[in-house]
């Protein structure tokens, strides 16, 4: 790896290969993620996208080749990183309130007594602001909902000052409002807090508007791509496993719809969109309304 | 036999909080709760709760085995409940994997003990006392051992507070920030080991989790923060053990069940007291 990559892909994968009890999850991993970007990580279910997340924090061995993730091989520098599992503390017994949360993510991985200082406390307060749960502070984890313990789990993230933030599924368990109001999220820790962003995500419909790239896993291989080479028709038919067809409409918005022509012979599909309404308005919100789902 | 029922209030009750045995018994009071409340906040944390029971259970075999052999009841309890502890420990903290395997050691080690109780009359006489617990006979060399124990704890506590508490939140995100989560569940297991072992002479094993758990539920439903779940459980544990000494110094009735029900009274109010405030 040259110096030059270092300074410009936050994430760098050489001919990665993974294999777990035996089986290839995936091999020739060989990309580079640039730095300051916001990427999805897509793939059919099982084509080892939380794998993905797991080699880049470092916590399951490659089986050949490198990833180097800021600059040093994965896991090295994990404390600039911040990772936001699929269902934070979903079954949670403790009586930790969201800001004692975050103040883990402050010094929970250190042994030893610290006291807080009023500058920890601003930071923490910070940290719950930019991701918009200031105003639960004190409550409880477990008097939260699913997305309100997700954006704590944002915050504790952030609140370690990370260069690059990794969120597994953050999607899955919102309504529409909500995954449209996490995106606005993510996009403003992009732009105003200069964090390199992935998302792994099941539909990433919701999150065009603010993605750079996406890195995909097609026929066992990671790929990495602009946002607009990953749209393309064939491409994303291939990756799903069903006929997919990208949609602009009038306005510059994009999106991936199912191909109608085809939607008879497509193998079940979690969207479907009525043929009777064409109009891209309609079909984009039948079609996030029915990812919700 | 005397079969009949004598239920009296005794008038001497302050000369017997008075005596020897029962200001040994105080001392041992004050020593489990220091390690109960810190203890018992992390296994109801960690979903460690069966374990916890399994552990004091694992441990009944290595007591009545110590008494064959000759060896102090503590020290073979101590011994069992580590190794037995360590075992779930590796079996791992996700408490949906390991409970067949918890609860089929418990049982096995059940059978052993009572096996083991068999072989010999001192051994079967002391069984009683390590299934329900026996406080008045606390000698002052196990004050010594708990006091070392305690110290022990504490210190180690002090120092994993915070990936302890971190790794007990969110084991995922803790271990993505590089915590080593199977050595810190180990360290933890081998410290509940030594709680039970300790706390077993209060109430004994059957009716350990009124005093390991218990207390810090009740802490747990008021407290604002761990640190204060932790203070206020060990307070509740002591004030359950202190109300039970006196309750069985005033009336005809074994400690243990006077501590036991006076952990459930408390714990009882505050599931009322939280709820009705929702």
């Amino acid at each position: 790896m040259t110096l030059l990559d270092s300074n410009t892909s936050i994430v760098v994968f050489h001919d990665a290969a993974v294999r777990r009890g035996g089986n290839l999850i995936w091999s020739n991993g060989t990309f580079s993620i640039p730095t300051g970007t916001i990427s999805a990580i897509v793939g059919s279910n099982g084509a080892g996208k939380t794998t993905l997340l797991n080699v880049e924090l470092g916590l399951l061995p490659l089986t050949q080749g490198e990833v180097m993730v800021l600059g040093k091989p994965a896991g090295v520098m994990n404390h600039s990183l911040g990772y936001v599992p699929q269902d934070y503390a979903s079954d949670i017994d403790s009586n930790i309130t969201a800001e004692q949360s975050v103040e883990l993510g402050l010094y929970g991985s250190r042994f030893g007594w610290h006291r807080l200082t009023k500058k920890d406390k601003d930071k923490i307060h910070w940290a719950l602001l930019h991701a918009g749960i200031a105003d639960k502070a004190k409550y409880r984890l477990s008097e939260m909902s699913g997305g309100m313990r997700q954006r704590v789990a944002i915050a504790q993230a952030l609140v370690a000052e990370p260069a690059l933030l990794l969120l597994d599924e953050p999607m899955a368990n919102l309504d529409i409002a909500g995954q449209r109001d996490l995106a606005d999220t993510l996009s403003l820790i992009n732009s105003e807090l200069h964090v390199t962003i992935q998302i792994v995500a099941h539909d990433i419909n919701v999150l065009l508007p603010i993605l750079d790239g996406a890195i995909y896993l097609l026929d066992r291989h990671p790929h990495y791509s602009a946002l607009s080479d990953v749209m393309d028709n064939d491409l994303l038919t291939h990756l799903y496993g069903t006929e997919v067809e990208v949609i602009s409409t009038p306005q510059g918005e994009m999106f991936i719809r199912p191909d109608p022509a085809v939607r008879h012979h497509a193998p079940a599909s979690h969207f479907h969109v009525p043929s009777s309404q064409q109009d891209p308005e309609y079909v984009m919100t039948s079609a996030r309304k029915n990812n919700n789902e | 036999m005397n079969s009949t029922v004598a239920f009296t209030f005794d008038p001497n009750w302050q000369v017997i909080l008075g005596s020897t045995f029962m200001v040994r018994a105080m001392i041992a009071g004050v020593l489990i709760s220091l390690s109960a409340g810190v203890i018992g906040y992390f296994v109801i944390a960690r979903k460690s709760t069966f374990a916890a029971h399994a552990v004091a259970h694992i441990g009944i075999p290595g007591a009545t085995g110590a008494v064959l052999l000759g060896l102090p009841v503590s020290l073979g309890m101590g011994v069992f409940a580590l190794a037995g502890s360590l075992v779930i420990g590796i079996l791992g903290k996700k408490a949906s994997k390991r409970e067949v395997a918890t609860g089929t050691i418990l049982a096995f080690a059940l059978g052993l003990g009572l096996m083991l109780a068999r072989l010999s009359t001192a051994a079967s006489q002391q069984l009683q006392s390590i299934l329900f617990g026996s406080i008045l006979t606390v000698t002052n060399s196990q004050l010594i051992t708990f006091l070392i124990f305690d110290v022990l704890l504490l210190i180690i506590t002090a120092v994993i507070y915070r990936p302890l508490l971190f790794t007990s939140v969110d084991e995922q995100v803790a271990q993505a920030k590089g915590l080593h989560t199977q050595a810190l569940n180990l360290v933890f297991m081998a410290l509940l080991a030594g709680s039970v072992t300790i706390a077993v002479q209060a109430v004994g094993t059957l009716l350990i989790f009124a005093l390991l758990i218990t207390p810090s539920a009740s802490a747990n439903a008021i407290a604002r923060s761990p640190r204060s779940a932790i203070l206020l459980s060990t307070v509740i544990c002591f004030v359950s053990i202190m109300l039970g000494l006196l309750f069985s110094a005033m009336f005809p009735t074994p400690p243990s069940f006077a501590i036991v029900t006076v952990s459930t009274i408390i714990w009882c109010v505050t599931q009322v007291v939280t709820r009705s405030k929702r």
